[in-house]
């Protein structure tokens, strides 16, 4: 209480609607999606710069390694824990393989540079009807350059669970393709508790069939850099997409997500909610949500939210939904962005019945958590992410000291 | 004997054109046991006084102090108020999303009682609190005051005062959007509290509606900031006959809290 109020930055813009009535004025998007190009070859994309939209936030200097020549891409380590039910199917495919490149293409040159790179890709196949899970744990990388990719395969009417447990030290560039044949059900979970140095930038790439029903979620905690940017095409009738993101930035991080739903089918549906807490001088977020909603998304319905909870001051987070409407004949489509500080009047009904502050701290922002990370629906995975965060708000914040 | 003691207390708010004072001299004294009723027109400082007792940081104390037997509670922090043994129950409680009623109650009590409280008697006592105060069972599983209705907020505030125990409860307006009915629970929820724990209340009001229910020992007329008027129930009488009127000077408008 008593100290100045964070820096805090929203941008938000609003949604277009090119197809409605031409006397309404007509919002210019930043940016059109669906034109954007795409390469699997750096050297088609121009060298980082913080004027490219989508390196506006990144903190250039810090990801450079991961832009210029290419890097390591050989197989590296990995192992596999808590296999239920039935059978994956894990192994490494040749870069010519025809599954890769299915999924979807880089957007900038990062993501580019690991698709040039790579030599081999780590598939996980998930057999038509089978039912299963698996954690894929990757704490070997070390500190040199690295690139990975990885395609992810769920047959038709399968379900399947999977998790990537990302841990150590990293400098790694990556793509994970992820293509859900029909009626298939995913949720793939990819969880980011690096050590203090890595640096990790990963474009991950969904393609949906009919009927079929992923569950993305994107849990970053550790790191010094960390981007994920998942893209969802939903590409057949009924195709849905639920995207989960829960980021904790202390100081010095910076965690970014970029997420773009693309709405390409009738009667598809997207779930987009994101929340992010920082603390400490110098911890950063960004996130961008970009839906489109294409002519062909005949009765599509969308709702996409970010909340920050800014618990100190000297952090910054950014937060610029989109929302690109190519159609008249939508269900539902909507947007929230919300980024504040604590809240001191929560703060005040807590310790006014005795509890003390840190402690009053720790409810609300377990409290501002407690409901995303419940509709994860992986309940050992739930319990653990929970004890992470409350692991992150026992950490002394650089922030002003407790009156 | 337990003594909550006000003196010469002055407390004034930030505004855009500077410090404004809302208090201007209160002195009160609630011994254990005893119910003191606030009574003042709205903008007359009344919740300013509930809110400055407890420790918001919107308000600064000027002058005076308070304290809590012989201890000066204007040097604790708030959850050292609460941990002292004073209560205040809020005419607006604040909404804590995602942390539940059984959640929040259990941390409040730990840290007022310094250990946790033993499993079975502590179920037990929700339970009866909340079945005396006619709350669904599944309310416990909620967040707090999160989509609550105005009766249902004020039920949980009282639900808190009985469980947590205090020596001293500030009721801030706990009558404001109660019906008749949820009025005379929530008072025989204050009165149970009162007759269990010895407890001394200062109960803030505009209205002597809720004086029917929870009979106060002494009234207070709150005017412009400090106590205008003191006596016994009898003056609550001839409020409700008279009004303020009489304490307002002519053509006075009334401030805001």
């Amino acid at each position: 209480m008593g100290q100045p109020a964070p820096t805090v930055t929203i941008e938000s813009h609003k949604a277009s609607r090119p197809n409605t009535a031409s006397d309404e004025p007509r919002f210019v998007p930043v940016q059109t999606r669906s034109e954007r190009f795409t390469s699997v070859d750096a050297a088609d994309f121009p060298a980082l710069s913080s004027s490219q939209l989508e390196w506006k936030y990144t903190p250039i200097t810090r990801v450079k390694a991961l832009a210029g020549e290419p890097v390591n891409g050989a197989r590296y380590e990995y192992t596999v824990t808590d296999e239920t039910g039935d059978a994956l199917l894990i192994e490494w495919l040749d870069r010519t393989d025809r599954r890769i490149g299915a999924a979807g293409k880089p957007e900038e040159r990062v993501s580019a540079n690991a698709w040039t790179s790579f030599s081999e890709a780590l598939a996980i196949t998930v057999p038509a009807g089978a039912d299963g899970g698996l954690t894929v744990d990757r704490n070997r990388f070390g500190p040199e350059a690295r690139a990975a990719h990885t395609v992810i395969t769920a047959g038709t009417g399968s379900r399947a669970v999977l998790i990537v447990q990302n841990s150590g030290s990293a400098l790694l560039t990556e793509n994970l393709e992820i293509v859900l044949e029909d009626e298939a059900q995913l949720t793939v979970v990819s969880v980011q508790e690096w050590a203090d140095d890595a640096i990790h930038l990963a474009s991950h790439f969904a393609t949906l069939g009919r009927g079929a029903r992923l569950k993305h979620v994107v849990i970053s905690l550790g790191g010094s850099v960390v981007r994920i940017d998942p893209s969802v095409h939903l590409a057949a009738t009924g195709s849905d997409a639920e995207l989960l993101g829960v980021y904790f930035a202390d100081a010095g991080q910076h965690l970014e997500q970029r997420v773009f739903v693309n709405h390409d089918a009738p009667h598809t549906r997207s779930r987009v909610n994101y929340r992010g807490a920082l603390q400490g001088e110098g911890a950063r977020t960004a996130w961008v949500g970009d839906v489109l909603i294409r002519a062909t998304a005949v009765a599509a319905d969308t709702y996409e939210q970010n909340r920050n909870l800014v618990l100190t001051e000297g952090a910054r987070a950014d937060s610029v939904p989109n929302l690109e409407i190519e159609t008249g004949d939508i269900l539902a489509a909507g947007h929230a962005s919300t980024t504040g500080r604590f809240d001191d009047e929560q703060l005040f009904y807590l310790r006014s019945r005795g509890i003390p502050e840190a402690e009053a701290r720790r409810l609300v922002v377990r409290g501002f958590f407690t409901e995303l990370i419940a509709s994860i629906g992986q309940d050992a995975l739930e319990a653990r992410l929970v004890r992470a965060i409350e692991t992150e708000l026992g950490m002394p914040a650089s922030g002003p000291p407790e009156p | 004997m337990s003594t909550l003691s006000i003196k010469d207390l002055h407390v004034s708010v930030d505004t855009d054109q500077g410090a404004k004072e809302i208090l201007r001299g209160v002195d009160l004294v609630i011994k254990e046991g005893e119910i003191h009723a606030i009574m003042g027109p709205n903008g007359s400082g009344k919740s300013t006084l509930a809110y400055s007792i407890a420790g918001h940081p919107k308000y600064h104390v000027t002058q005076g102090s308070v304290t809590l037997d012989g201890a000066e509670v204007l040097d604790m922090t708030v959850d050292e108020r609460a941990r002292a043994g004073l209560f205040l129950a809020m005419q607006y409680p604040v909404e804590i999303p995602g942390v539940t009623v059984t959640n929040f109650l259990r941390t409040a009590k730990t840290a007022i009682d310094g250990e946790a409280p033993a499993i079975r008697g502590w179920i037990t006592s929700i339970r009866e609190s909340m079945t005396n105060l006619r709350m669904e069972p599944s309310f416990a599983e909620r967040n707090v005051n999160e989509g609550f209705s105005g009766g249902e907020k004020k039920r949980n505030e009282i639900l808190q005062l009985e469980l947590l125990q205090p020596r001293f409860a500030i009721l801030d307006e706990t009558d404001s959007g109660l019906d008749v009915d949820a009025l005379k629970i929530v008072a025989e929820g204050v009165n149970r509290a009162k007759d269990k724990t010895a407890l001394g209340i200062m109960l803030i009001t505009h209205y002597t509606r809720i004086l029917r229910y929870i009979k106060p020992d002494f009234v207070h007329v709150f005017v412009a900031g400090r106590i205008a008027e003191q006596g016994g129930p009898e003056l609550a009488d001839r409020l409700e006959n008279e009004g303020y009127d009489r304490f307002l000077p002519v053509g006075a408008s009334e401030s805001t809290d």
